[in-house]
């Protein structure tokens, strides 16, 4: 569990430097004329916020995963490491261009260009499609080898973390579809822009949470 | 007055609040069934939760009348006793405490305490509220499927909880795990509600300093079961793998009559430390809401600021925090490596710091308070008392040596029963005593609450406390009876057993009054008016009791000062509300010192 608990400590010491800054030397019994304010910095909106917050939970799933995956390593003597397919770093590839097509998308978005918003947007969801293709054909590939998932614990984890990722990833597209809807039904690019962010956000956080999960399995 | 010298908060006028798109309903079923707003959501947690809580209380139930009068009911053998067993604990943690206090008090007081019109994002709210209804309706529905619900005792652990011999490893087993897994994606939804409802929604002046701690207890829950809830949806979705796939993530190589299972290699003790991940932040998810509803019940009935509320607040920190490294406490005798043992009973033992400060902090508001034993008070007090002991037999258990020979015997159960369980429902009583004129418009009725009080405090003691006895005496949990080995188990066990279950009958019909009284007080109840406790937090202060729609009339309410204004030296009345302005607190003459 120790990368879980370097996770949280992290995290911690975040809260804990937050919470600190705001509590400390203050005298919460002295009345004012209610001008008090400590709310959170404008950037912080309450999207970014709620984003933010729901990426802490899904760390937190993906550092226990991966916690799971050291201490069962290191439990069993049964495990046999998988084969990394050559199409894991077509697909790294593939995700890698979904993300910046999304980060384009936004940019465009926020120079009120409705047509490179478009596009873009289109083309991450595009490359995200192609990127979960590719991994059911790698999944295929394994299974076709020989690589079965009950055969032993490292096969068996493969899939898991790497099925784990492609949920969350299809997760992301249901927010993708909604704000392709709205891009449809006419809303301007400054209308979508916050979700376009959202979504590009979420992508590079899946981006960084896929090299995580590609470097662990290429390395154990 | 004096002035705030600190960076974080300043005097600049605060950007303000934006106003909020109210979702409006427009027919009966958008108004009770699929409301967006957070006070129906609330409504429906609870009814949802304590329905559900009434039904484990009966399966309790069943399991009393088994170990007071073995083999006299023949509706209980002994798998459908571990069923009962089983169902009871996961539902009565999960189901009924964690719903409880985050969906529906959290529903309920976050935006009425913190001054906000509704949750930050009401649909995704209503949301959440079904997928915790559809999580129960799947976990009842494994009451019905061939083999009926799992018996591997609510901790679930491998390789017993799918092996043959154990109840319910088809279906019961399966519904379980995806019923976990729907109420973890309900709660992420409502979870994420609460903390940027929090954290963006707060009035002006409700600096974080200035929130009611139930807000504080509800808000650190909630970050807590976001980080927590993850370990059992990891360890559902691995235990459904190797149950449905084959893979052998927690199956270890096992053989049943000579021949070798299809699972190998598997680590049971992964499982736990997965579960206990989730298992032992859960404690405090629902401990810390209920710290900070006592909290606040106590302040407001002894009429007196709650003592050091910064070290409360750093103490529900601290306590939170350290809960997610004490979790193998629960695992001493599971064969982990000994030095862990030494580690974990430290951190545990560390916990006990902030902890204690809570409960010097609750005795100390009352320590000259102007005490009124309202029946929000009784059970505050009677929180006070169980969490205490149950704190205190936790000092036995956390220590490695003395824990071994205590480890699944009555000790146990009489310990986590005082804090886990009768701790957190006294202060459910206390809130519902006390907010439930806010809620309704009507008081409940006080005699049959006192009776309440009395029978379920003085009865869960005849319940819990000789359980401890039991423990020492080596009376092992979860045994359905004790066959061969009854010779070794004393006259004074099966006496005492004999005399709880009567006990636990008499506390379950009280409960049914509970029952009664709220829903009687629901049309014939006092009328409470808009503050009947004279409080001084927001929910108080709204226009309307029961608040409408949008919680607060055409202005959000302005918050000048803390929540603990009670009995201020000079002042004309013992409390002064969140959202009177200095210049307006009537003072007893002019020579008082103003605040």
């Amino acid at each position: 569990m120790t990368i879980t608990l370097v996770f949280l400590a992290v995290l911690l010491a975040f809260f804990l430097g937050w919470i600190l800054s705001r509590t400390v030397n203050v005298e919460p019994w002295v009345a004012d004329g209610g001008t008090l304010n400590d709310r959170l910095p404008e950037i912080l909106t309450t999207p970014r916020v709620a984003l933010a917050i729901f990426l802490a939970a899904v760390s937190s799933l993906f550092a226990l995963s991966i916690s799971a995956y050291h201490m069962r390593m290191a439990f069993g003597i049964d495990w046999l490491a998988v084969p990394s397919p050559a199409l894991l770093w077509v697909n790294t590839v593939i995700l890698v261009l979904g993300s910046l097509a999304l980060q384009w998308s936004w940019n465009a978005a926020r120079r009120n260009d409705a047509a490179g918003t478009r596009r873009w947007l289109y083309a991450g969801g595009a490359l995200t499609g192609a990127f979960i293709l590719g991994q059911t054909l790698v999944w295929r590939d394994l299974n076709a080898g020989g690589y079965y998932m009950t055969a032993n614990p490292a096969n068996a984890f493969f899939y898991f973390l790497t099925a784990l990722h492609v949920l969350h990833l299809l997760g992301g597209l249901v927010a993708w579809v909604r704000t392709v809807k709205r891009e449809r039904a006419g809303a301007p690019p400054e209308a979508i822009c916050s979700a376009v962010e959202l979504c590009t956000i979420y992508w590079h956080y899946l981006l960084v949470i896929w090299f995580i999960l590609f470097a662990l399995l290429l390395t154990t | 007055m004096a002035e705030l010298g600190h960076d974080a908060t300043s005097h600049a006028p605060p950007r303000e609040m934006p106003e909020m798109e109210l979702p409006h309903s427009h027919s009966w079923w958008t108004t009770y069934v699929f409301s967006q707003d957070a006070k129906t959501i609330a409504i429906q947690y609870s009814v949802t939760a304590i329905s559900v809580g009434v039904f484990a209380m009966f399966l309790s139930i069943m399991i009393r009348l088994q170990l007071g009068f073995p083999n006299t009911f023949s509706l209980i053998d002994p798998s459908s006793y571990l069923q009962y067993v089983t169902m009871h604990g996961m539902i009565m943690v999960v189901y009924l405490l964690t719903a409880l206090f985050l969906g529906g008090f959290g529903n309920y007081f976050i935006p009425l305490m913190i001054g906000a019109r509704d949750m930050a994002f009401p649909y995704l709210n209503m949301l959440s509220f079904w997928f915790y209804f559809l999580s129960v309706i799947v976990l009842m529905a494994s009451f019905f499927v061939p083999g009926g619900p799992t018996g591997a005792g609510w901790t679930l652990y491998p390789p017993q909880l799918i092996s043959e011999g154990t109840p319910g490893i088809h279906g019961g087993v399966i519904l379980m795990m995806i019923s976990l897994g729907i109420f973890i994606i309900g709660f992420t939804m409502g979870g994420l509600n609460y903390i940027v409802t929090i954290l963006q929604y707060r009035t002006r002046g409700m600096t974080l300093m200035r929130m009611p701690l139930t807000i504080w207890g509800i808000f650190l829950a909630t970050m807590l079961a976001l980080l927590a809830f993850p370990a059992l949806l990891v360890a559902a979705l691995m235990v459904l793998l190797d149950h449905l796939a084959g893979t052998s993530f927690f199956m270890p190589t096992m053989f049943s009559m000579g021949e070798q299972l299809p699972h190998e290699g598997g680590s049971p003790l992964l499982f736990q430390h997965l579960f206990w991940f989730f298992g032992h932040p859960e404690v405090y998810i629902v401990a810390l809401p209920a710290f900070g509803v006592v909290s606040d019940i106590l302040a407001t009935h002894a009429r007196r600021n709650i003592f050091g509320y910064r070290m409360m607040v750093w103490a529900l920190v601290a306590i939170g925090g350290l809960s997610f490294v004490v979790w193998a406490h629960h695992m001493f005798v599971s064969g982990m490596n000994p030095y862990f043992g030494f580690l974990f009973a430290t951190t545990t033992l560390i916990i006990a710091v902030p902890t204690a400060i809570k409960v010097y902090n609750w005795v100390l508001t009352l320590w000259h308070g102007n005490i009124r034993l309202d029946l929000p008070m009784l059970f505050a007090i009677g929180f006070i008392f169980t969490f205490i002991n149950g704190g205190m037999t936790g000092l036995f258990l956390g220590n490695v040596t003395v824990d071994v020979p205590l480890a699944d015997t009555y000790f146990v159960v009489g310990h986590f029963h005082m804090v886990m369980a009768l701790a957190p429902v006294m202060t459910i009583y206390a809130a519902i005593y006390h907010w439930y004129p806010k809620i309704t418009g009507r008081m409940l009725n006080e005699a049959m609450g006192k009776i309440h009080f009395w029978v379920t405090f003085i009865g869960a003691y005849a319940i819990f406390l000789p359980m401890h006895y039991l423990g020492l005496a080596g009376v092992p949990r979860r045994y359905y009876a004790f066959g061969e080995t009854s010779p070794f188990i004393g006259e004074s066990v099966v006496s005492l057993n004999a005399f709880i279950t009567v006990a636990a009958v008499l506390v379950a019909a009280a409960q049914l009054l509970f029952i009664y009284n709220l829903i009687r007080s629901r049309k014939h109840g006092k009328e409470a008016g808009p503050n009947p406790w004279n409080a001084t937090t927001l929910e108080w202060q709204t226009e309307h009791t029961p608040p409408t729609h949008g919680n607060f009339g055409k202005e959000l309410p302005v918050v000048y000062r803390w929540p603990y204004d009670y009995s201020v030296p000079g002042a004309k009345y013992d409390f002064i509300p969140q959202n009177v302005p200095p210049e307006e607190v009537e003072m007893v003459d002019e020579g008082a010192v103003r605040r």
